[in-house]
């Protein structure tokens, strides 16, 4: 298991550097900082004052050693907007993105998990049929159109809610149900089609010819074997907490990362959209790292057969 | 993120009509909508009619997408107090929404189309490099697959979009950077597994260089199945580009796609809610559609699950 781990945690090192490299090269790609701060007009001396007093006149390897030096002491620019550490600028809105997204990720697990394995240990009935037709609609509706049909309903028609704003709990109801109902969607397709798979394995007839009560079977048996499939998406949505909210954000002018996220891409506030792809690609790995081992806490088969494998 | 969209039509599962045995044989009409399940001929229609949009847009828009009318701003839908004038009323700077409608759905749909073809492209050459190469290639081509599909491809977008700013050119050749990593999974999965056959090793022996193997008899054999997951693909850009499009940052104006107009109509969702709804009804149609016509060709013809 030690051997394992440490595998895994290797491999999410090199992806996170992979990760930084990618931005440093895309930074790059965006053209000459001179000329984007200084404007073209700008005298001769100036550029190469600039350039030398940025490192710009060094060769590629060193500013890109130094790029990596800089990130790993948080050392990121500042938002052009403001002038203020782009890091905080970011962080100050996280704790707004988690606490929509945070509840979210319960309902969709709540109610995409139960769903799907109902749906599955049903299979043809009209019960699985609604169930499977309501989580096509979860996939083929975007999630802006569903917001503001719910913003339409329950904001303007009804007016129960309000439709955008972050100032009570009440705020955040709209987004959290719109991001929930999409979410749910997916945990269900995933988690039937997984444990479809497990209830037509011969282990299961096995378990099920012994004499053991069904339910036991499905909670011995098919659950912990449908996980592994589940928890990938799970993951990816754990991932995701800190900007699987750029649209839905936007929808109910909810000021958390993934509006500043779409503010900064439309003012190219470089410094700032950095930083937020940098810390989604860490979260990310993050969440992908504890999903690799939680594989191989599920199934002790992978602990082992992998490193056989030699991946 | 490989997206499972499961089994839409349980009936395509019943084995199919043999006309064998007095017992099995089935009514014809029986036996035709087991075959074609009255949902997919629905979703069949939605897209014929989507391609017929596309092809004929400039003819059939009844005025220019971008004329206004500042007299007719904001008239309902016909069915809904509105006239005929303008079938699905107009905007806020009257403009006529079915216009708009008909040259949006074109514009999504092409750039959905060209960037799954630039997707299938990349991702069926880099599947099949990393069949042919084995070793450091693949272990190369996997990383980038993994690096590709574990982050959220919206905020690569949103970052090379903030980066290298915004053109069409480069915003479908972007699109086409979403998905490629599960068709070069799949790719390379049946590259490698149809190396192994008769019919490759039979070609190789008679001489025939790698472009020829895999282009002329691997490729040809394997299509099927890469054509569903592009066809599934499909929907998926439309949800992304709208999206982006949606928040501003996708299609410029003038032009317009599907999510620019949801965009736009949201200002007036309280005072004429159909600039939204209209926009958003083809999304949804078009989306599904195209999955449930994608989910019934898989079952239908992707061997690996007979």
């Amino acid at each position: 298991m030690l051997r394992y781990a440490l595998l895994r945690i290797a491999r999410a090192l090199v992806t996170v550097s992979l990760i930084v490299s990618i931005a440093f090269v895309i930074l790059r790609l965006s053209g000459d900082p001179a000329i984007i701060i200084l404007g073209p007009e700008a005298p001769p001396e100036a550029f190469k004052a600039f350039r030398h007093a940025w490192g710009l006149d060094q060769p590629i390897w060193v500013q890109y050693l130094k790029y990596f030096n800089a990130i790993f002491h948080g050392d990121l620019g500042n938002s052009m907007r403001d002038g203020r550490s782009a890091l905080q600028v970011v962080g100050e809105r996280i704790p707004l993105t988690l606490a929509i997204t945070i509840p979210a990720l319960f309902l969709k697990v709540l109610i995409g998990l139960p769903a799907g394995v109902y749906a599955a240990l049903h299979r043809n009935t009209a019960i699985d049929r609604l169930i499977m037709t309501l989580s096509v609609f979860g996939f083929t509706v975007p999630s802006f159109v569903l917001g503001l049909v719910l913003a339409m309903i329950f904001a303007v028609k009804l007016g129960w809610l309000p439709s955008g704003g972050s100032d009570t709990w009440l705020h955040a109801v709209l987004p959290i149900f719109t991001m929930g109902m999409i979410g749910a969607a997916v945990i269900a397709r995933f988690t039937r089609s997984a444990m479809l798979e497990v209830l037509g394995q011969p282990y299961i007839r096995t378990a099920s010819a012994k004499g053991l009560v069904w339910r036991d079977v499905v909670v011995a048996h098919a659950l912990p074997n449908a996980a592994i499939p589940t928890l990938t998406i799970v993951g990816f949505m754990v991932g995701s907490l800190v900007a699987g909210a750029v649209v839905v954000e936007s929808v109910f002018s909810w000021p958390g990362v993934g509006r500043l996220l779409v503010t900064a891409v439309a003012n190219r506030d470089l410094a700032v959209v950095q930083v937020i792809l940098l810390f989604v690609g860490f979260t990310m790995v993050l969440a992908n790292l504890i999903v690799d081992l939680l594989y191989g806490w599920v199934d002790p088969r992978l602990r082992t057969k992998r490193l056989q494998a030699g991946t | 993120m490989t997206i499972d969209t499961g089994n839409l039509n349980p009936t395509s599962q019943v084995s199919r009509p043999s006309g064998g045995s007095f017992f099995t044989s089935k009514g014809r009409y029986r036996a035709f909508f087991e075959t074609w399940p009255p949902i997919v001929l629905i979703a069949l229609f939605f897209i014929g009619l989507a391609i017929f949009v596309v092809a004929t847009a400039p003819l059939i828009a009844p005025y220019d997408f971008m004329a206004m009318d500042l007299r007719d701003r904001l008239t309902p839908p016909a069915l809904f107090g509105g006239t005929w004038a303008h079938p699905l009323g107009t905007d806020e700077l009257g403009r006529d929404l079915l216009s708009r409608l008909i040259i949006s759905i074109r514009v999504s749909m092409m750039i959905a189309f060209l960037s799954t073809l630039i997707a299938g492209t990349l991702g069926i050459t880099l599947g099949f490099l990393a069949a042919y190469f084995r070793g450091r290639v693949e272990q190369l081509i996997m990383m980038l697959i993994d690096a590709q599909a574990s982050m959220p491809f919206m905020i690569i977008a949103l970052a090379v979009l903030a980066f290298l700013g915004n053109s069409l050119f480069l915003f479908i050749v972007l699109m086409g950077f979403y998905g490629w990593e599960r068709i070069a999974r799949i790719a390379r999965g049946l590259a490698i597994a149809a190396t192994e056959q008769g019919y490759a090793t039979s070609v190789r022996d008679l001489g025939a260089s790698p472009m020829r193997i895999y282009g002329r008899h691997i490729l040809p054999n394997i299509a099927s199945t890469l054509i569903v997951s592009m066809t599934l693909n499909f929907p998926e850009v439309i949800l992304l580009e709208s999206g982006l499009s949606f928040l501003g940052l996708g299609v410029q104006p003038p032009m317009t796609s599907l999510g620019n107009m949801v965009g736009y109509g949201r200002d007036y969702i309280q005072s004429a809610p159909w600039i939204m709804l209209v926009p958003s009804a083809a999304i949804v149609l078009t989306t599904l559609s195209i999955s449930i016509v994608g989910d019934w060709m898989r079952d239908r013809f992707d061997p690996t699950l007979r």
